[in-house]
């Protein structure tokens, strides 16, 4: 184990997959420049040919990637910021979410769309929307969403080497969290979630840059005896709903916590498919804690008063625990 | 011999008289079935732009790629795509070259280098571009075409398609079909300026021409094609054509406003690509009627067992509508 920032194993994961398997090709708004830091160095180490500086258009890149995929080209396309999915969005949703069902599973589409996203930073509403409720309803798209660096960096290696296109999608502003990460070669497969922390109470699940907040509240209201169990569902298509229903048959308690606006969220997904399937083992009402419909502020003040935090999810928990019927 | 003015060989030029014959025919079989209701979708005709798809495809091999639009029978049948199975996908059925998930509006083959029709007025140039860049990647002197409208030479990605290709000489054709008409919108009131011109300041060659000239298409598609083989990047040319069908059969039933007039469209059907065609290869040699009879018989035959085996095929099972949307989803995990 080494400790890494979160930017560090993405690029670590980059890296070891463009050397593995010379059938990558990488491109993107300013990957040379790199100003996450995910691509730093590729462009020096693997060519001009294989890693790319595209002009800013996204209509054009996100369906590139499609077509290189389709004539037998691994694809990493960088979208840079969520936001600029929108701009792209006939590549990726009527092109790339489609083509393999619409032709019948004639061709596999091999690509991986990196962005951050989500809020946090002061880059205000038209570069903080989280965007994985958006692209989970397409269908045909995968969304990984890494909550730790060892994650990331087994969760990305994975989306590379997936037959399908993916979305991996890094919470914006946490790029620098560390962690430890394995030293030797490892894989995470996409649809297995992880339990975190392990409490018979309360299962609470957290989606992506949810995980350490929730993990923070957890260990907070471990002081008072409560055990929360804290699930990451590490990509939220394909979903690993069994984790998350046999942790809500032991706990049977649910509080999912998602930074994302509230109408359509994952959460709100999660929510359904547990009443759906696990009714009888719940004791109380799902609570979601999640971002009110509205844009992300620029002031910090205005921008922590919509995205979760530990006060809100603390809140949430303790509204669950302490539910009566009729009270 | 050199036919019909040109200085092809005489098996292309009847290759090409061909290829715009089944393609001619195996429509106005789909617009009765259409007209008749056996259609569960859509259909866009190509009926009068035959000779752009055929003239250029005639320079391409399966191993080359094209991207076509959502008028895209002509396409995929010049590029070599199996008539049967087309006409059983547009039938929606289970032998349908896309299973009947795709219909009409999306009939590929991707071992022929068919990407696909395309539902997305403009969809198919940013693929083409993709697969441009793979091809010259691979080094092997594979090229991409682009088959697209005057329609969708007004969306921006046109623009940005034209700009990256010059910018890394990509092996990209770009073949605009202008056929009067973006979709119920006469050309000139929703386009301005030159559509073969928009590829000037990018630096990319362009050339406009009368695309119901199979022999002038498949001259200037030579050119493109050998230019973006030897590694000298993207061409445009504009073909000018004319759509003498609807945008969409059975349009008839909803459009309010008559979009154009009947005399407009006489003149344009005077100027039908396969006619003209079979005019100069009879005045370049009597003795070729003959054969052009043959070839059509030839090709009724083909059009006639097209519909046997769609009309034989099963229908999809509907247990299968949730089937690979995926290529590989972990067991046990919901998609």
């Amino acid at each position: 184990m080494s400790r890494k920032r979160m930017i560090q194993a993405m690029n670590e994961a980059l890296l070891e997959e463009m050397e593995r398997d010379p059938r990558i090709v990488l491109f993107g708004e300013d990957v040379k420049a790199s100003l996450f830091g995910d691509t730093k160095g590729l462009w020096k180490r693997f060519g001009p040919d294989r890693v790319r500086d595209t002009p800013i258009c996204e209509a054009l890149i996100s369906g590139m990637a499609v077509g290189a995929a389709a004539a037998g080209w691994r694809v990493v396309c960088h979208m840079m910021f969520g936001n600029f999915v929108y701009t792209g969005m006939d590549g990726i949703a009527n092109q790339a979410a489609k083509l393999r069902y619409m032709t019948n599973g004639q061709i596999k589409l091999p690509i991986t769309y990196l962005a951050v996203s989500g809020g946090g930073r002061s880059a205000a509403a038209q570069h903080s929307d989280a965007i994985h409720p958006v692209l989970a309803n397409l269908g045909g798209i995968k969304v990984v969403m890494p909550g730790s660096p060892a994650d990331a960096k087994g969760l990305l290696k994975a989306a590379i080497r997936d037959d399908d296109p993916v979305f991996f999608l890094q919470a914006a502003g946490r790029g620098g969290e560390p962690g430890e990460v394995p030293d030797e070669e490892y894989v995470i497969p996409l649809g297995h979630a992880a339990v975190r922390r392990s409490g018979r109470d309360l299962t609470l699940v957290a989606i992506g840059p949810m995980v350490r907040p929730a993990l923070k509240t957890a260990e907070v209201l471990a002081c008072e005896g409560i055990e929360v169990e804290v699930v990451d569902p590490r990509t939220v298509v394909p979903l690993d709903l069994e984790a998350i229903l046999a942790s809500v048959r032991r706990t049977r308690r649910l509080v999912v916590v998602d930074e994302a606006r509230d109408t359509c969220s994952v959460a709100s997904h999660l929510a359904a498919l547990v009443v759906e399937r696990a009714f009888d083992a719940l004791v109380a009402p799902i609570r979601r804690v999640t971002v009110p419909d509205c844009c992300i502020p620029y002031a910090p003040v205005l921008e922590r008063a919509v995205l979760p935090g530990v006060d809100r999810i603390e809140e949430a928990v303790r509204a669950t625990l302490g539910w009566r019927r009729g009270t | 011999m050199a036919a019909a003015g040109s200085n092809l060989p005489r098996e292309e030029l009847l290759e090409m008289y061909r290829r715009m014959m089944l393609i001619r025919r195996m429509e106005e079989q789909l617009a009765r079935d259409c007209a008749a209701g056996k259609l569960p979708g859509p259909v866009h005709l190509y009926v009068g732009e035959e000779a752009i798809a055929v003239g250029v495809c005639q320079h391409l091999s399966d191993r080359d790629w094209i991207t076509s639009t959502h008028r895209g029978h002509g396409h995929f049948l010049a590029k070599g795509g199996d008539p049967a199975r087309m006409m059983a996908e547009i039938y929606g059925r289970a032998d349908g070259i896309c299973g009947g998930f795709g219909g009409s509006m999306h009939v590929a083959d991707f071992s022929k280098g068919i990407i696909g029709a395309n539902g997305i007025v403009g969809g198919g140039i940013a693929l083409a571009t993709g697969a441009a860049l793979a091809s010259q990647l691979d080094g092997d002197g594979r090229v991409a075409v682009a088959f697209f409208g005057d329609g969708a030479a007004n969306q921006g990605v046109l623009m940005e398609a034209l700009n990256v290709a010059s910018l890394w000489k990509l092996p990209l054709i770009l073949v605009c079909e202008n056929n009067g008409f973006s979709e119920f919108s006469p050309t000139a009131t929703v386009t301005s300026g030159s559509i073969a011109e928009r590829a000037r300041p990018f630096g990319v060659p362009f050339v406009e021409i009368d695309g119901n000239d199979v022999v002038a298409v498949w001259q200037a598609a030579n050119a493109a094609v050998r230019r973006a083989r030897d590694g000298q990047g993207p061409s445009l040319i504009e073909a000018r054509t004319y759509r003498t069908r609807g945008h969409v059969e059975y349009e008839v039933t909803f459009i309010t406003e008559p979009y154009r007039g009947e005399a407009e469209v006489e003149a344009w059907r005077a100027r039908d690509p396969i006619d003209r065609f079979a005019r100069r290869l009879r005045e370049g040699e009597p003795g070729i009627a003959d054969e052009l009879a043959r070839i059509d018989r030839e090709i009724e035959a083909i059009v006639l067992e097209a519909v046997h085996f769609a009309e034989a095929s099963p229908e999809p099972e509907p247990a299968s509508a949730r089937g690979h949307m995926f290529a590989a989803v972990a067991r046990g995990v919901e998609p």
